[in-house]
């Protein structure tokens, strides 16, 4: 939470040096390294296939899903967790191949999405704790307010989720361009589309924790559309979408502690937009003098 | 809420219910605001939802969200904050090239880092300014509440000035949204027409987001319209469908919420989602999928 975290550093030494000294931050980059690794794999898959709309749908699911967990009480991981991996599966069964029409999507997540604003008010209403600020974490993102069991156990999943899309990486991206001859070659192009958004909501549910449910759209879309504009072959667009998220991460990290008003995560979807749009001008400037040329 | 101990609660006589609504004016204006907002939402909607640029229009009413919080910040109203992004966003995403077919669509990572930049946007204003943070529940998620006349009035003048763009538009746009090529080979301007429309669709957005909050616009402006076209594929039909719909999803859940703990957002969503499922019945389709029961057996 951005007190905890003014306190943090107030009370603190202020200077890049004493970077890792300090506990919240040795757990932010642990945890923030594996969720943007995780993020920037995910991504890459979700815009190669035009399925970004689902990733944000997803997202917005995980709200519901940790405040579900806050009202009833029961941990907020398992809210997150069961809610985006029930619905990723979901859409994919929605339309044909796993992939959902638009307008499906948009009207399944804005109900999703109101349903989370009455766990809302039944948490802080009902709830003597008054943590009114619970709903505002959720959406944006705490990661400086990460434990260090939370961290060890957010890297743990991150990992398994990037050891999954590395093991599928090669039928999936013959699945996700050309799904007709994939399916002539036997490749399993639906069981594919439903395993990866499953992976999609774990990782959703994951990165909700460091930057929010409102912004890891910026974690998941960024790095990739980088990495699109830099290589067109494939594997390398891969590594180099999970290598530009996890910059973007640290750097985001790194100016949220040297600046403390600038909350974390809007630091994190800060850099990663500028990076992408700096990648996107440059590559448009070179495209354009190498036709004048 | 607090308006449970202002109200009489809810009796078993529906009549005096209603009349007591009309009897506050937060609650008169909440209501003409509503009805300004899910006519212009509905009809919107339902060429948002032919044009499949649902995408589009979520990003325009989430970006809303630090157009409020930023007028906030500097202490106009959020109203203006909202029409301000939401415009602006229909701009920048009508620069983006339309990259329809191809594999890797850059437009919808354009679109979606854009959005969450925003989104991130308002999150720092909302830090910044220190307030109370329960505030930006109600930017987000929607309240009907302290809706001022002047307010009602900028949504009305807003709202027919954007309808009627749209009626002189909508003939060429039905076209350039149903069968592009064609439509550019007969001459009809499609890119300005495109562009006319994703403005039409940022000013529907921001109003609504007034109702509904930034996050729940689609309550209003995909549902009915999605509702719509599940019952009838004829344009004004459809569209007069959809905005009976958008008025009593917006009327019945303010009334709820009138007399409900809960918040509006909740309401007007569940409403509008049990209108597509019911439909989804009505018409003997599978209530999930766009296919019809008669290709599925």
């Amino acid at each position: 939470m951005i007190a905890v975290h003014h306190v943090a550093v107030l009370a603190s030494s202020p200077g890049v040096g004493g970077l890792l000294g300090q506990s919240f931050l040795r757990n932010a980059f642990l945890a923030g390294t594996a969720i943007a690794a995780a993020c920037g794999l995910v991504g890459y898959f979700l815009v190669l296939r035009s399925q970004v709309f689902t990733g944000d749908a997803l997202s917005h699911v995980a709200f519901t899903g940790a405040l579900a967990a806050l009202s009833f009480g029961v941990d907020v991981r398992l809210g997150l967790f069961v809610s985006t991996i029930a619905v990723g599966i979901l859409m994919g069964t929605l339309g044909p191949r796993g992939q959902a029409d638009d307008v499906v999507v948009g009207s399944v997540f804005a109900w999703i999405l109101g349903l989370g604003v009455l766990f809302l008010t039944v948490y802080t209403t009902s709830k003597s704790t008054t943590d009114s600020t619970a709903g505002v974490s959720v959406l944006f993102g705490s990661i400086f307010g990460l434990s260090h069991s939370q961290a060890i156990v957010a890297t743990s999943i991150a990992a398994f989720v990037v050891i999954a899309i590395v093991l599928i990486a090669r039928p999936l991206l013959f699945a996700s361009v050309d799904p007709g001859v994939a399916s002539a070659r036997r490749v399993p192009v639906v069981a594919l589309g439903l395993g990866f958004l499953a992976l999609v909501g774990a990782c959703a549910a994951e990165a909700t924790q460091a930057v929010g449910a409102l912004l890891l759209l910026g974690l998941l879309a960024a790095p990739a559309g980088t990495a699109q504009q830099l290589t067109v072959r494939p594997f390398r667009a891969l590594a180099l979408s999970c290598a530009v998220a996890v910059a973007d991460m640290w750097i985001g990290l790194t100016l949220s502690y040297v600046f403390p008003h600038l909350p974390p995560s809007f630091c994190v979807i800060a850099v990663a937009a500028f990076v992408y749009l700096a990648v996107l001008a440059t590559t448009r400037v070179r495209r354009l003098v190498l036709v004048r040329a | 809420m607090a308006l449970i101990e202002a109200s009489a609660g809810l009796t078993w006589n529906l009549v005096d219910d209603v009349r007591e609504l009309f009897q506050y004016g937060f609650m008169v204006n909440a209501l003409r605001a509503g009805t300004v907002v899910a006519v212009m939402a509905a009809v919107i909607g339902w060429f948002m939802v032919i044009r499949r640029q649902s995408f589009a229009g979520h990003t325009m009413a989430v970006v809303g969200f630090p157009g409020a919080a930023g007028a906030t910040l500097i202490g106009v109203s959020a109203l203006y904050g909202y029409f301000a992004f939401c415009v602006l966003a229909a701009l920048m995403i009508s620069t983006v090239p339309h990259s329809r077919g191809r594999a890797f669509s850059q437009e919808n990572a354009v679109t979606g880092t854009v959005q969450t930049f925003l989104l991130a946007l308002g999150f720092l204003f909302v830090s910044l300014y220190r307030g109370n943070l329960n505030g930006i529940n109600s930017l987000l998620f929607g309240n009907f509440l302290g809706i001022t006349d002047t307010q009602v009035l900028t949504l009305l003048l807003v709202a027919v000035g954007a309808l009627g763009i749209l009626v002189a538009i909508s003939r060429p746009l039905l076209f350039a949204s149903v069968d592009p090529d064609v439509a550019a080979a007969r001459g009809v301007p499609v890119r300005m027409v495109s562009l006319l429309f994703l403005v039409l669709l940022g000013l529907a957005a921001a109003e609504a987001s007034q109702i509904t909050g930034a996050l729940l616009v689609f309550a209003l402006l995909v549902m009915p319209a999605a509702t719509a076209q599940r019952l009838t594929p004829r344009p004004v039909l459809g569209g007069a469908i959809a905005v009976v719909l958008a008025l009593a999803v917006t009327w019945i859940g303010l009334g709820i919420a009138y007399y409900s703990p809960y918040p509006i957002g909740f309401w007007v969503t569940t409403l509008a989602f049990g209108a597509y499922l019911g439909a989804g019945v009505v018409t003997r389709r599978n209530p999930w999928s766009r296919r019809t029961l008669g290709t599925a057996t």
